[in-house]
């Protein structure tokens, strides 16, 4: 019942994918209401999923390499909603929502949501660490979004070829506004779920550990060079796509191998 | 009741015979006088026209002559045949879809005779020059121009050197308020890029020539500051925008004196305007990090870029006022049947019929 309100969700997003890609090749593009309705009613039905199999856990869905990635994909959407009008970046649904289809629809069709023989016991720390560190990658995935917003823009800015999408991106210094704030949000949320994860009441495995730590320092040094105004905006903006791209993987690398967050 | 549009446009008249025809304050009740039970007299810079409804036909002879009269011309210096277009019915009500939306005007799709419209008809309502004929008629054309304007790519981007400048400085820096601007050399068109970007919010313009004579004047002109020419190279530290325009044979900046100025800068872009022939700018200058060149050329290829999706947008444009053109025709059709009695016989609601209703 609860993968139904999934794929729910998915459509809509698919939904939000496909009419932006049929105004692009129309050449009309301009992001409307329908995006971010679109997205806020696959929004809604991600919620109901983790609601109804939350409860039918009896914790935080996350016991599952499948569940980790739904959990991400609703901190995508969460963070977007929050973050798009904030930045007026509405925009941003059109290159949100792919994201959050590849990752739903890879969990959906991908044999990764083996249950546990039994039933895990409830442990506040670790979904704690888990959410927290969670929704930090949904920021570090709204940064790595906003990053190839800017690179699009730059590009078209610097070959003088601009496109129809040229005309509804923000200006380069907005976009660099949010990537920042994002990636500062990212980092303070990931600070916190990393530093949570030692409050457990159990062993931490190493390679979660240099890993976490890994994600971490990568953010670091790129906040400290653009604080230092070390790093140009444009290499900035490409190093959030790798700085995401490296978190991703090593999320899965860490989760299908250990499924450590669901032991009790 | 008859509904025409008589007029002169850039595509029939140069500006002399427009100017000629452009008409005084009175031209509307000088129509009025002359059989017109309602009339909307639309003079902008590319076009006289005059929208009218009556019950009796009034030839363009005797519109053309009252619009002389009104101008206060003689029709003795008035000795060519003006080259006049007359519009009725269907074909009046598209005309003026077509005007509205800006897909009649010298630059397909500018709004700016969108306003020009509007303006004319409050002037002919306050004046009580217009009926219900033309109130619906000129509503329901405002009502097309903007669902035009909404739903196609009609209006995109902008179509001079000038305006583009701006366009791409507010694509990159976003509010303009916080930026400087630095013109070198006191040219036509860096005065006018100038005073777009201060019409758009720049308040810290600075104006650098060789003869600092001339920077002070154009600097008083802009309201901005004049700076030593020998300066304008440590001012490029400070600066976001750099309008350039000077005669100078080589260029002026080139990624080796550009790269020191820019070290200490590397999270605020640099737009650099080149508008000089030959150019003042290296164009190898556009590879460096942060730095965005355009020079006339690449100006002139993003307005040609803007006019060419406008003109591929024009069939979509068109599709939305055939739309309206049948349905406002059907309306006022429905509407003339109901007063005259037939209003149970929709049959008869054919297109000439319509037409000649109309």
């Amino acid at each position: 019942m609860d993968r139904i309100f999934l794929i729910i969700s998915t459509i809509c997003f698919l939904a939000a994918v496909v009419r932006t890609g049929v105004a692009l090749r129309a050449g009309v593009f301009r992001p409307g209401r329908f995006n971010f309705l679109a997205i806020g009613l696959g929004f809604v039905f991600q919620t109901a999923f983790l609601s109804v199999r939350g409860h039918e856990l009896g914790r935080c869905p996350l016991t599952n390499l499948f569940e980790v990635f739904i959990f991400l994909a609703w901190s995508v959407a969460l963070i977007y909603m929050l973050v798009g009008p904030a930045y007026r970046l509405s925009l941003m649904g059109a290159f949100t929502a792919p994201l959050v289809v590849v990752l739903q629809g890879f969990a959906l069709m991908a044999p990764i949501d083996v249950r546990h023989p039994v039933k895990l016991p409830a442990n506040p720390s670790l979904e704690f660490h888990a959410s927290v560190s969670l929704i930090a990658y949904g920021a570090f995935a709204l940064a790595c979004i906003a990053g190839v917003m800017y690179l699009v823009q730059e590009r078209q800015l610097k070959t003088h070829h601009l496109r129809s999408i040229f005309y509804h991106l923000p200006p380069l210094t907005d976009l660099f506004a949010a990537i920042t704030g994002l990636l500062w949000w990212g980092f303070v949320l990931y600070t916190v779920g990393i530093a949570s994860g030692f409050f457990t009441g159990r062993p931490l495995p190493r390679v979660q550990v240099v890993a976490a730590i890994g994600v971490w320092l990568l953010y670091a040094a790129i906040l400290q060079g653009r604080h230092l105004r070390r790093i140009a905006p444009k290499r900035v903006a490409a190093l959030c796509i790798i700085g995401f791209s490296v978190a991703l993987t090593l999320l899965w690398g860490i989760t299908f191998s250990a499924q450590t967050h669901s032991v009790p | 009741m008859n509904l025409f549009c008589v007029g002169l446009s850039h595509h029939t008249a140069n500006v002399e015979t427009r100017e000629r025809f452009a008409g005084g304050t009175g031209a509307e009740c000088t129509l009025r006088a002359g059989g017109c039970a309602e009339v909307l007299v639309l003079a902008t810079c590319n076009r006289v026209e005059v929208y009218g409804a009556s019950e009796k036909r009034v030839s363009t002879d005797e519109i053309a002559q009252c619009l002389l009269q009104s101008a206060g011309v003689s029709d003795r210096e008035h000795t060519a045949a003006p080259p006049f277009y007359r519009y009725e019915a269907e074909r009046c009500v598209e005309h003026l879809f077509r005007v509205a939306s800006g897909l009649d005007s010298m630059v397909v799709g500018e709004t700016e005779i969108l306003g020009q419209t509007k303006k004319a008809y409050q002037s002919a309502r306050a004046s009580g020059a217009i009926g219900p004929w033309l109130h619906r008629l000129f509503q329901r054309a405002f009502r097309v121009a903007k669902q035009v304007r909404t739903h196609t790519e009609i209006t995109r981007g902008s179509v001079s050197v000038g305006s583009v400048a701006v366009d791409l400085a507010q694509k990159i820096f976003g509010e303009l308020s916080n930026c400087r601007v630095l013109v070198l050399g006191a040219g036509e068109t860096s005065e006018r890029t100038a005073r777009a970007l201060v019409s758009r919010g720049v308040s810290d313009l600075r104006v650098s020539n060789r003869s600092n004579h001339r920077a002070q004047e154009l600097a008083q002109r802009v309201d901005g500051q004049a700076v030593d020419f020998d300066e304008w190279s440590r001012q490029c530290r400070e600066i976001d925008i750099l309008i350039t325009s000077t005669s100078s044979e080589i260029p002026l900046l080139t990624p080796v004196n550009l790269g020191p100025m820019l070290a200490d800068r590397i999270d605020r872009p640099l737009f650099i305007i080149d508008i000089a022939v030959p150019r003042d700018v290296d164009p190898a200058v556009n590879e460096m990090e942060g730095v965005y060149l355009y020079d006339i050329d690449a100006l002139r290829s993003v307005a040609e870029q803007s006019l060419a999706v406008r003109r591929q947008q024009v069939a979509s444009a068109e599709a939305i006022i055939g739309e309206h053109v049948a349905d406002f025709l059907e309306k006022v059709s429905c509407e003339l049947k109901r007063a005259s009695g037939i209003a149970g016989h929709p049959q008869v609601a054919d297109r000439s019929l319509r037409a000649s209703q109309l």
